[in-house]
């Protein structure tokens, strides 16, 4: 079966993981993002690594004119399409705190951004009758907290999204895949004090690469985070409301 | 962040750093960091001692910036970001038909680190070391960003290749990759019973891959007793996917005491029919038979422990026995020890090899296998031979010009790439190898 996956920030190094992992079995990929350059350079190791097409496009969350050429990017390949998102921006809560205006670009990056693609992209799935849509929230938009709210809030609402994404694809033989990484090593987490049980962008990749496989709705990862949200989930507001985490 | 204060240490986790460390995963955000000054880059951290150390202060993990950038099947050349691992390039590669030209005893190297030890593997008797299948590299020193090949940039190119990463920070390079069968391997296994059988059976074989695993416990008539691998690429089927197993904690310090180094390298050796056999394997298994287990430094317990690894002169193997039978004789071995035939290939002028014999023995951190280690490198500079600085943590400074006589052309070259001595090690500083006498 010819697969073809685009993945939006494909520069982040757990996109990087999963498309190395498409790329061993063969699938296509299309690696979207703002760095041209960087993307090149992963695309020419996706290629070595066994992708029947690798390609590097352009994708700016801000810049939506850009999506249709896309859509028609993806329009061009046979079989089966899928789209893996892991685009999203965290500025410090404190840095939001000084000029509110970041609220704008963090729910464009996180949020409205793929959101408006993946829109786009849904009736091109529908029609070819299939397909996943891998979307990577996380666990900060379980719950709001004092250190990341505003990213925690533009998660959640593209957890909703997926959500009903899932509801629609589902109809048509497709799929939705909810990601909610914890900590994970990456650039992003990188030097950050309090980490702890920090997965590898390889052993995320496995997962969702799994979770595709057996068409799992939502998934934590690695899987023990989903207890350690139960948790957080449930602590009454009152006390919530005054804890520091 | 861009910066981590981390304690970090070599394999052998004996000799520790604290400084802060900034992992790039793109090369613009490389090129930022190197703007403001260069800084000393590491990899995996395979080196044993403090070749990858700065204590006190920066350094430049490289591990993310690990891209197969392009690759000609014409030539073979492949083109590939410093940060990557051998063993990864040999998984994309061996199905196809090619491999690293040479591949050091563990995957997890990347070629950024086996260009800077100019490292070493089964098949050096053919095909030479790592740097001599290097055929350009991308090069950040102070003067910016150069090409540096043998050809045109040859004395830069010595400096560089084994040059434990002073002349700057290597971005990419092109390597020839050596054409194969396929990814399986076919090995024979022979016990050999004692010194002489080992050394005459490691100067007569043919085989393309050839190593010996060493009983450094066994004594008497049986010193040097041990087995030899003899191996070459096959084509076929072999399941690749082998669970990857964890040491999930510091082993006690018994656990590699004496008697049950002896009776597992006892076990070991008999493991191995009488009149040998022959096996197929997967690559990875051949060529890195420890990567399959995690962690595996933490079976020393948290004391860490030393590799001893020499060469010396063909004509010197009786002084190699004599070595071998005092580190038997101290029971103090681990079960890791290897000997092998080393050709005379090598690329740089402070590489380690050298035509002769090269014997690797593993040691827990003891007091007692400090002093014998320090005893073995000055038999081994005696006998002119010498060192391997992927390996040393316990070496003098004052050993070193003996064993590596190109030493000045090398500190020639490092003084104009790096005129501020910004890229300096723990190593480099401890040796005093970037000071002249």
């Amino acid at each position: 079966m010819n697969r073809t996956w685009i993945i939006l920030g494909a520069t982040s190094s757990m996109a990087r993981a999963f498309a190395r992992a498409v790329s061993q079995e063969g699938a296509g990929v299309l690696l979207a993002g703002r760095d041209r350059t960087d993307l090149a350079a992963l695309a020419a190791d996706c290629q070595l690594r066994g992708a029947r097409v690798a390609e590097a496009v352009d994708f700016d969350a801000r810049q939506p004119d850009g999506f249709a050429a896309l859509v028609a990017r993806m329009e061009a390949e046979e079989g089966e399409l899928n789209a893996a998102v892991f685009v999203g921006s965290m500025p410090e809560q404190a840095a939001i705190d000084a000029d509110p205006s970041l609220i704008d670009g963090t729910v464009t990056d996180s949020f409205t951004g793929p959101a408006r693609f993946l829109q786009m992209l849904a009736p091109l799935m529908e029609a070819r009758g299939g397909g996943t849509v891998v979307g990577v929230a996380s666990v900060a938009g379980d719950r709001g907290r004092l250190g990341n709210y505003v990213y925690g809030a533009a998660k959640a609402g593209f957890a909703t999204y997926l959500s009903g994404l899932r509801n629609r694809l589902t109809r048509a033989g497709g799929h939705v895949v909810t990601v909610k990484p914890g900590f994970v090593d990456t650039a992003m987490t990188w030097g950050l004090p309090g980490m702890f049980l920090v997965a590898s962008p390889e052993k995320v990749a496995e997962d969702i690469q799994k979770a595709v496989r057996k068409k799992r709705n939502v998934i934590y990862t690695p899987f023990f985070w989903r207890y350690i949200m139960l948790i957080i989930i449930h602590v009454p507001e009152f006390i919530f409301k005054k804890m520091k985490i | 962040m861009l910066w981590k204060s981390a304690d970090y240490s070599g394999w052998g986790r004996v000799l520790q750093a604290k400084g802060e460390i900034a992992r790039p995963e793109r090369q613009a955000a490389l090129a930022a960091l190197l703007d403001e000054g260069l800084l000393p880059a590491m990899g995996m951290r395979r080196s044993y001692g403090d070749a990858a150390l700065n204590d006190g202060g920066r350094a430049v993990d490289m591990t993310r910036l690990d891209r197969m950038l392009g690759f000609d099947p014409g030539t073979g050349i492949l083109d590939v970001e410093a940060g990557a691992r051998i063993g990864e390039i040999a998984a994309a590669f061996g199905p196809k038909g090619w491999l690293p030209a040479v591949m050091p005893g563990t995957g997890f190297a990347t070629v950024g680190g086996c260009i800077g030890q100019d490292v070493h593997g089964k098949n050096h008797h053919h095909a030479g070391s790592f740097c001599e299948h290097v055929v350009s590299l991308t090069l950040r020193t102070a003067k910016g960003v150069v090409e540096v090949t043998p050809e045109k940039t040859p004395a830069l190119f010595c400096a560089t290749a084994g040059g434990l990463g002073q002349t700057g920070v290597i971005l990419s390079a092109r390597l020839r990759l050596l054409p194969c069968k396929g990814d399986v391997m076919v090995v024979t296994e022979r016990r050999m019973a004692d010194w002489e059988k080992f050394i005459a059976h490691l100067d007569t074989s043919r085989a393309t891959y050839t190593v010996g695993w060493i009983d450094a416990t066994a004594k008497g008539a049986a010193l040097g007793r041990g087995v030899l691998e003899e191996g070459e690429t096959g084509s076929g089927l072999m399941p690749q996917r082998i669970k990857r197993r964890k040491v999930p904690l510091d082993a006690p310090n018994f656990a590699l005491s004496s008697p049950i180094v002896r009776l597992f390298n006892g076990a070991y050796y008999r493991r191995v029919p009488e009149k040998g056999r022959t096996v197929v394997r997967p690559i990875s298994d051949f060529f890195f038979p420890l990567d399959k287990i995690h962690d595996w430094n933490r079976l020393y317990g948290k004391r860490g422990f030393h590799q001893f690894q020499c060469v010396v002169p063909l004509d010197q193997a009786p002084a190699l026995r004599e070595m071998l039978g005092e580190i038997a004789g101290s029971g103090l071995a681990s079960p890791l020890a290897v000997l092998k035939r080393m050709g005379p290939g090598r690329a740089g002028y402070l590489s380690f090899p050298m035509e002769g014999y090269t014997l690797a023995v593993d040691f827990p951190n003891r007091a007692a296998a400090r002093e014998l280690i320090k005893h073995m490198q000055a038999r081994a500079a005696e006998v002119g031979g010498r060192i391997y600085f992927a390996k040393d943590s316990l070496a003098r400074a004052e050993e070193i010009p003996a064993m590596y006589p190109e030493l000045d052309l090398w500190r020639k070259e490092v003084a104009k790439a790096d005129p501020e001595g910004r890229l300096a090690t723990d190593l480099v500083r401890r040796l005093k190898l970037r000071v002249a006498k």
